[in-house]
């Protein structure tokens, strides 16, 4: 493994991106950084800034209007990096599939490392979900 | 010289993305400017290509915080409709839904205040606590958010007798340290010299803005649909209607804090006199004609319109959220004040994107409003451009 990715897999953070969600997913997201699930024992910070996250968490069907910007923040972001894509929405479209401006999923449009399904996935799952993403990156490193 | 900052759409400060394009004078915030459009995803449309019970499932997706006032409001004008009665027991039970998604609703905020002031310990506080409440609605519903307990006609799931005793501690638990987040929240010197005297909305303007809810019952305004209209059970327990008087974002705290104790009495009340009987009214067939349903969202009034040709699928469905009103306050709460004191004002009215982008295409004269086929044609022509684009089949 690259010093690099080591780096990146010691301590991850995490930028937060909805794109067209219900919301739910993100507060799910934000409950994972309170006192009952407290991912930052693990190392796992709510980066401010695209310029300093390691990790992408997408939320969201993909509405038109974000997609531009997610396109946009993707080649912002330092490479290496990774994307989880959390909820069903962020999946498939989930409940949004018919909408007229829900185009295309997310992994059509930025690649996708894990996926966490869930309408919206619990904050166990979350975690679980980055845990087994850091997992997948030692295990093919 | 004027400068513009802009913040968005995706920023630390709120969980939804939107651009605010704030106009700055040195320190002071000259104008204000919001573009939404990000969170936008045809829900009105959806909706109308589901059936009733289905689309009770989609509004519950409009908003995630707020996942049970829009079913609440779509039944209830789905039953305006067909004009039938709800079981006194689904009543009770639609009550104690909706007032635990206010208790969570309003902790949620008063943690995210909290972070957005810089004071994270209230932020770490609100959100344990909250964590209680949502137990106590994975007890009732199964669903921590997402409740999926409404339908027309009644409710999907009745609250076993058994649960009851074990919801009533898990609530009682919480009181003692809401009640200390009150006290630090009042008296605090920090918060106040924070929140004091920032970001006034005059009840003139609250009501020249039709604000709603909490930011409307901050400035003085008696305004409460579950006071005005009364529905479900709101009625047929004892409680309050808090109002304060100076519109600051201190204020809107205090209220906010005051209510979720309103909250818990309702809750608990209606869950110690929670009548027998059936919890569904067996709606069958929806028959022509037009309905509305309010309620009383933790961020104001929401209202639903549902218009039915007697089949199975509502042929419009007309969804106005709370913060849709709420929003336009920012004119007359944010100019004038320090760049510094901008997160607090623009999170005080508590907005929820999500459930306010309803429509967003506007002709730029202001004059038209595209229709339903314009929209499906654009978006069609749209979809064909953006597949080419990105080189999708
Ligand atoms: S997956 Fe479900 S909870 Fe998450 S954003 Fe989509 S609709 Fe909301």
């Amino acid at each position: 493994m690259g010093v690099k990715l080591k780096a990146l897999l010691k301590s991850p953070w995490v930028f937060h991106m909805a794109t067209g969600s219900c919301n739910n997913c993100d507060i799910e997201i934000l409950d994972c950084l309170t006192p009952r699930f407290d991912v930052e024992r693990l190392g796992i910070l709510l980066a401010g800034s695209i310029k300093h996250a390691d990790i992408l968490l997408v939320t969201g069907s993909g509405n038109r209007q974000s997609m531009e910007r997610v396109k946009r923040l993707y080649e912002q972001v330092p490479k290496p990096c990774l994307v989880v894509a959390i909820g069903e929405c962020a999946l498939s479209r989930g409940i949004f599939i018919d909408s007229y401006n829900c185009p295309l999923p997310i992994d059509k449009v930025i690649p996708v490392d894990v996926y966490i399904p869930g309408c919206p996935p619990r904050p166990e799952a979350i975690i679980a979900g980055i845990a087994k993403l850091i997992e997948k990156v030692k295990s093919k490193a | 010289m004027k400068t513009i900052v802009p913040i968005g759409p995706y920023h630390p400060l709120q969980e939804e993305p939107e651009f605010f394009t704030l106009t700055v004078e040195g320190e002071k915030i000259v104008s204000v400017d919001v573009q939404v459009g990000y969170n936008h995803r045809g829900i009105e449309k959806l909706s109308e290509m589901k059936t009733y019970d289905q689309s009770t499932f989609v509004v519950e997706r409009i908003c995630g915080i707020c996942s049970t006032s829009h079913p609440f409001a779509f039944v209830q004008a789905v039953e305006d409709i067909a004009q039938i009665e709800v079981p006194e027991r689904a009543k009770y039970i639609r009550t104690i839904i909706g007032e635990g998604e206010r208790i969570h609703s309003h902790l949620l905020w008063l943690g995210l205040a909290g972070h957005f002031l810089g004071y994270n310990t209230v932020f770490m506080w609100a959100w344990k606590l909250r964590e209680e409440i949502l137990d106590v609605m994975e007890i009732l519903s199964g669903n921590r958010n997402n409740y999926g307990m409404f339908k027309p006609g009644g409710v999907r799931r009745d609250i076993k007798a058994e649960d009851i005793p074990m919801v009533l501690k898990k609530i009682d638990s919480i009181l003692p340290t809401l009640d200390m987040l009150k006290k630090a929240v009042l008296d605090d010197p920090v918060l106040q010299a924070r929140t004091k005297g920032v970001g006034i909305l005059t009840k003139e303007a609250a009501i020249n803005y039709s604000a709603l809810g909490p930011t409307a019952r901050a400035s003085g305004i008696k305004r409460d649909v579950r006071k005005d209209s009364p529905y479900a059970a709101y009625d047929r327990v004892q409680w309050d209607m808090i109002v304060t008087q100076n519109g600051d974002v201190f204020d809107k705290l205090v209220l906010r804090v005051l209510e979720t104790f309103e909250s818990v009495k309702i809750m608990k009340e209606c869950l110690l006199t929670l009548p027998p009987g059936e919890i569904d009214a067996n709606l069958k067939t929806i028959p022509p004609g037009e309905g509305i349903g309010q309620h009383e969202a933790p961020r104001g009034e929401c209202f639903h319109y549902v218009k039915s040709d007697g089949t199975n699928r509502p042929v419009r469905h007309k969804i106005r959220a709370p913060t849709f009103m709420n929003l336009p306050t920012y004119k007359s709460t944010v100019i004038n004040q320090t760049i510094s004191d901008v997160t607090i004002i623009l999170a005080a009215i508590d907005p929820c994107y999500c459930c306010t982008e309803r429509i967003s295409v506007l002709d730029t004269k202001g004059t038209k409003l595209y229709g339903g086929e314009d929209l499906v044609r654009l978006s069609q022509a749209k979809t064909e451009r953006l597949r080419k684009e990105m080189g999708v089949k």
